[in-house]
């Protein structure tokens, strides 16, 4: 099939099976995704991350843990460092490359565990009602009354310290704001003629909330969790920076920052280059998180 | 044969003080293979009955018989093989993440039916829309074509009455007479039950063979049509209800 014709069997508007369909919905949705430049650069820049944690030992100049402290502290573009060495004399720019991994491992595992569980909670609480609602949403705003890094602190002291507890910390103080957001989707959808005219084919609550209502709720929580990704890679940075999160000698760029503080005034590139890095990822996110809101908000388009 | 009995039915929204009746002892019946018309102004609870027999309006008293059968607070799954609703807005009554087939196909499948793709060719045809149509997602239909997918929809589980909540208010006239035209030539092929609400007596008259009028949740009478159509209205508030539509 010639490549004009591709395009044109993917934006027809008469598709001939299922497959077709579904295709065709997603290449109209890269299509005006690809129109915002903003959300495209981010896209780009987690590409890269996605690219450089899964080839670090390709890629990376040195071993992230080998410390050679006759060259420590060492300045930007030392022969060898590009972006110098640590208090150890670590090379930062290999410690970089591996801390990616960890940062991912964290995004990842957050945007598994609290948007899954927040969806869980607001979707039944919003369709149920009733008594139901009243518990799951008190406990829910038991969460939300603390802040969260002392709620996440509180958890780590609890558990000890290291960055699976991290992530279970951070997720059980994230799910809050996604069962609220799945809430109030579900109440406006709850009352709508295509749910009456679902029930009125005798389907039941499970299937009506997993099969009608979720693909609603779904694009605005992923919006949300994009945009939320700034903030939880912060939040584990913060747990890192605290010493309660990832522990030495492991690079996540957090405890990296952590470290180089000591050093801030004379030494200022150990601290700064883990920050730089967190800042790019945060920055990428939310140009991501702006860029998908535009096109899965089914308000908006078109 | 009655297909539909109710009797004196009170369907209410909230409690104590926030407390609306909707519905105050509206009693009528029809027959099987009738088409019967609710006629009023708006917020005269001609929608809230239909609601009320569907099982989507919960707080009900008296006593409703679908085919014989008294009608309790919870239906069982039959129920929904015997009776189907067609609601008033096209654009509000599908679902716009699912396609025409995956609307169909689910209905078909909560209903059990085993040839499910041979049974959604068929509906599409039934309601005039052909097989290209059996991919889109609503937002790539019109108005019309979206209430002849919710049409469908409702034929799906082969029921024997049709609740039709103001099925052509939301559309185009040259659109509703479509529309029209085909429910009733559905109704002559498949032997169906309407019962159709509206507040266009020129519809109710184009469809039914009796209608009631309502004011405020009451019924106030039950004519034919031709006394519809000599405007012999015997109450007050029909006359001046046809009246105004002359």
């Amino acid at each position: 099939m010639a490549e004009q014709t591709l395009r044109q069997w993917l934006l027809t508007d008469t598709p001939t099976s299922r497959r077709h369909a579904k295709l065709s919905a997603l290449y109209q949705g890269w299509l005006s995704f690809r129109g915002n430049t903003m959300a495209m650069i981010g896209l780009w820049i987690l590409v890269a991350l996605v690219a450089i944690a899964a080839a670090a030992p390709l890629i990376s100049p040195h071993d992230p843990f080998v410390q050679d402290l006759g060259n420590r502290l060492a300045p930007l573009g030392t022969d060898g460092h590009i972006l110098g060495t640590d208090s150890l004399g670590r090379d930062i720019l290999s410690r970089l490359i591996y801390g990616s991994r960890i940062t991912l491992y964290i995004v990842a595992l957050v945007a598994l565990i609290a948007p899954i569980a927040g969806l869980l909670v607001g979707t039944v609480s919003g369709y149920v009602g009733g008594w139901v609602d009243v518990v799951l949403m008190r406990i829910t705003d038991i969460f939300l009354a603390f802040p969260r890094l002392v709620l996440a602190l509180a958890f780590v002291a609890a558990l000890g310290a290291g960055i699976e507890n991290a992530v279970l910390a951070i997720s059980l103080t994230a799910w809050p704001p996604y069962a609220r957001i799945a809430r109030a989707e579900t109440l406006t959808i709850r009352s709508a003629d295509y749910i009456s005219a679902i029930q009125l084919q005798g389907a039941g609550a499970m299937r009506i909330i997993t099969r009608h209502i979720w693909p609603l709720c779904i694009s605005s929580l992923i919006v949300r969790v994009t945009l939320d990704m700034a903030g939880i890679i912060l939040a584990a940075a913060g747990l890192g920076f605290l010493g309660l999160g990832a522990q030495p000698p492991s690079p996540e760029w957090g405890a990296m920052i952590s470290e180089g503080r000591r050093f801030i005034l004379d030494h200022w590139w150990v601290a700064t280059m883990p920050g730089l890095a967190i800042f790019t990822v945060s920055l990428a996110f939310n140009l991501l998180g702006d860029g998908l809101r535009d096109v899965l908000d089914p308000k908006g388009g078109e | 044969m009655t297909m539909l009995e109710i009797d004196a039915l009170n369907v209410w929204f909230g409690h104590g003080r926030d407390r609306v009746d909707a519905v105050k002892a509206a009693s009528f019946s029809v027959a099987r293979g009738e088409s019967f018309g609710l006629v009023g102004e708006s917020g005269s609870g001609k929608s809230t009955i239909l609601r009320a027999v569907a099982g989507l309006a919960r707080n009900w008293s008296g006593r409703m018989a679908v085919d014989g059968a008294a009608l309790t607070a919870k239906r069982p799954r039959s129920f929904y093989k015997t009776v189907q609703m067609v609601f008033q807005d096209p654009y509000a009554s599908l679902h716009p993440r699912h396609s025409v087939d995956q609307v169909l196909g689910e209905t078909l499948h909560l209903h059990g039916f085993a040839d499910i793709d041979a049974r959604v060719v068929k509906l599409l045809e039934d309601v005039g829309l052909g097989q290209k149509f059996r991919f889109r997602y609503p937002h790539q239909l019109s108005g019309g074509q979206r209430q002849r997918v919710a049409i469908a929809r409702a034929l799906a589980p082969e029921p024997d009455l049709l609740l039709l909540d103001e099925p052509t208010s939301a559309l185009d006239v040259s659109v509703q007479a479509e529309i029209l035209n085909l429910l009733v030539d559905l109704r002559r092929d498949r032997g169906l039950t309407y019962v159709m609400v509206s507040h266009d007596l020129s519809v109710v008259g184009h469809m039914c063979e009796r209608l009631a009028v309502m004011k405020d949740g009451q019924i106030v009478e039950v004519m034919g049509v031709e006394a519809l159509r000599r405007n012999a209205a015997t109450h007050p508030y029909s006359r001046s209800l046809l009246e105004a539509s002359l």
